[in-house]
């Protein structure tokens, strides 16, 4: 499925909610069922800074895509970790670097895209595709 | 039943944020200890400023340039008297605690040798330990520890142990901003003396909370920031001996600090002028002082004795939540409680609370030594002000639960 396909899709889903808590409890569903990461990856070298709560993305490529595995230690930040991974996991790093990230706003998480947010979901996003660049890169 | 002098709901109305709605719930605004609300009576002397009299101060022969300066001056005053301080120029107006220290901790370059040793307690926020740290850097000196025990409490057994000639600067916080620990100044301050070694006190949390004698204490160096007192942000005070303020060296050179110049020399103005370069926040300056003259009117005393209600209510209350533990139980404190629900991060108790209305502060509290110290990565920290009230601590509690029941 292509990477807006998969945002359609959430969008979807989220538009079924009548209110935060609906929208924050399925949130924290998901971040309970987050396959978590290999605990060998849980390094220093790749917790993503500007979080309050910690959080650790691993990314590797499976042929021509590329497969994140994240973890964090608090449960709505993993939550919104899951959602982007479900949306960017594998992808093709190409099309990892040229997706728009619109569809947080539909969701109403729009309050997490503040650069100020303790939870640094720019962060995460911008690190999804930092290693997108990379192993475009490496493709080439 | 919380029993006060103070007319809370009366007060409240001088609040006009604590009327608005967050996230279609009424505000419960439990984060003063980061930063207080500002009543009306303040936000009027600041319009006023701006709608009468907003001008450059100690320069203008103009008539709004004299009443600017006259006003600012009397801040000045109003500071002086509110922490009995022994001559105005003592009184130097910085833009906030932050730059009080770096001020001083500047200023100590040239008098600290290597080898020398600089005392830091345990307990301190990152602007108080980053400084000294970089003034250790720059000459050699030695930053020591006053370590503190599982309640939140200076070993104080241990700060005599470290105190020695070669101590020549003692930096402790009179309240943590993580813990709510008053800490013994008093004793700190004495003690450091009998060394020779001159003592910096961080106030900035205990300002709102408890009206401190700077001639009784007879510490060397105070600092606060207004927005903590009602006040506005980017203003603040460093109260230093005037024999200190005279040995320090200028921290910045500019406009207002000299006395004359010429490329070959310039010399100095005297205090306060010496430490306050260019065009300082006249306006917060004007409004600090009116802050300081608000929280006096309501007073001090009726304020730590309600202050003390609501923490001893909030405590009762959270702890009767299982599973819940607070941070920081020193006999002496102020009314913060920062505390953790097991298995649960503070980041998503904080991101639940929020929506319901209730702003606590999460995270580290810019004290990571003190998250080091009971191994966590932060707490939820709820600090109560005179205008928080009984009710208010009802819907945190209300709101703690529920952030369980969908976090578990």
């Amino acid at each position: 499925m292509t990477i807006e396909k998969i945002q359609e899709e959430i969008v979807d889903e989220f538009s079924m909610f009548d209110d935060w808590m609906q929208r924050y409890e399925y949130m924290i569903e998901l971040g309970k069922s987050l396959p978590l990461i290999d605990e060998q990856y849980k390094t220093d070298d790749n917790i993503i800074k500007g979080c309050q709560s910690k959080v650790w993305v691993h990314a590797e490529l499976d042929n021509d895509k590329l497969v994140f595995t994240a973890d964090s230690d608090a449960i709505i930040t993993k939550g919104i970790i899951a959602i982007l991974i479900r949306v960017f996991s594998n992808q093709k790093p190409q099309d990892i670097i040229d997706a728009n990230t619109d569809f947080i706003d539909e969701i109403g998480l729009k309050e997490h895209l503040s650069p100020t947010r303790a939870n640094g979901l720019v962060s995460m996003v911008k690190q999804l595709k930092l290693y997108a660049i990379a192993y475009q890169t490496q493709l080439n | 039943m919380i029993h006060t002098a103070l007319d809370i709901e009366t007060i409240r109305k001088d609040f006009p944020i604590l009327n608005r709605q967050v996230n279609g719930k009424p505000l419960v605004y439990l984060d003063n200890a980061a930063t207080s609300q500002t009543p009306q009576q303040v936000i009027d002397v600041i319009v006023d400023y701006y709608q009468n009299y907003n001008a450059n101060i100690h320069r203008g022969v103009h008539s709004l340039s004299q009443e600017a300066t006259d006003a600012y001056e009397a801040a000045r005053i109003k500071i002086q008297n509110h922490y009995n301080i022994a001559k105005t120029h003592e009184v130097i107006l910085t833009s906030g605690t932050t730059h009080s220290i770096n001020l001083v901790a500047n200023g100590f370059t040239s008098f600290i040798k290597e080898g020398d040793e600089i005392l830091v307690s345990a307990m301190e926020h990152h602007s108080n330990i980053v400084p000294w740290q970089m003034l250790c850097e720059r000459t050699g000196g030695v930053l020591k520890v006053i370590p503190m025990n599982q309640n939140g409490e200076l070993v104080m057994e241990e700060y005599h142990k470290l105190l020695s000639e070669k101590t020549k600067l003692v930096f402790c916080n009179h309240v943590s901003n993580a813990l709510g620990t008053i800490n013994p100044i008093e004793e700190i301050i004495e003690a450091s003396h009998k060394v020779g070694a001159a003592v910096l006190v961080d106030g900035a949390q205990a300002a709102p909370h408890i009206k401190a004698d700077m001639q009784a204490l007879d510490v060397d160096f105070y600092t606060i920031s207004a927005h903590k007192v009602c006040g506005p942000t980017g203003v603040g005070m460093l109260y230093g001996k005037e024999e200190w303020l005279n040995k320090l060296p200028p921290y910045q050179g500019g406009g207002e600090m000299i006395a004359e110049v010429t490329f070959e020399k310039t010399t100095y103005a005297d205090l306060p002028h010496k430490f306050e370069a260019g065009t300082p926040n006249i306006c917060g300056g004007i409004a600090f002082g009116a802050a300081l003259d608000y929280m006096n009117s309501i007073g001090f005393e009726a304020i730590a004795q309600y202050e003390e209600e609501l923490l001893d209510y909030a405590t009762k209350q959270l702890l009767a939540i299982e599973g819940l533990k607070i941070y920081g139980t020193a006999k002496n404190k102020t009314s913060v409680i920062s505390f953790n629900i097991e298995g649960i991060h503070p980041y998503d108790i904080g991101t639940i609370l929020d929506k319901l209305g209730i702003a606590v502060r999460t995270g580290h509290h810019c004290a990571q030594p003190i998250m080091d110290f009971y191994k966590i990565p932060g707490t939820v920290r709820a600090s109560f002000s005179f205008y928080n009230t009984k009710e208010e601590v009802d819907v945190l509690v209300e709101g703690v639960k529920r952030a369980i029941n969908m976090l578990l």
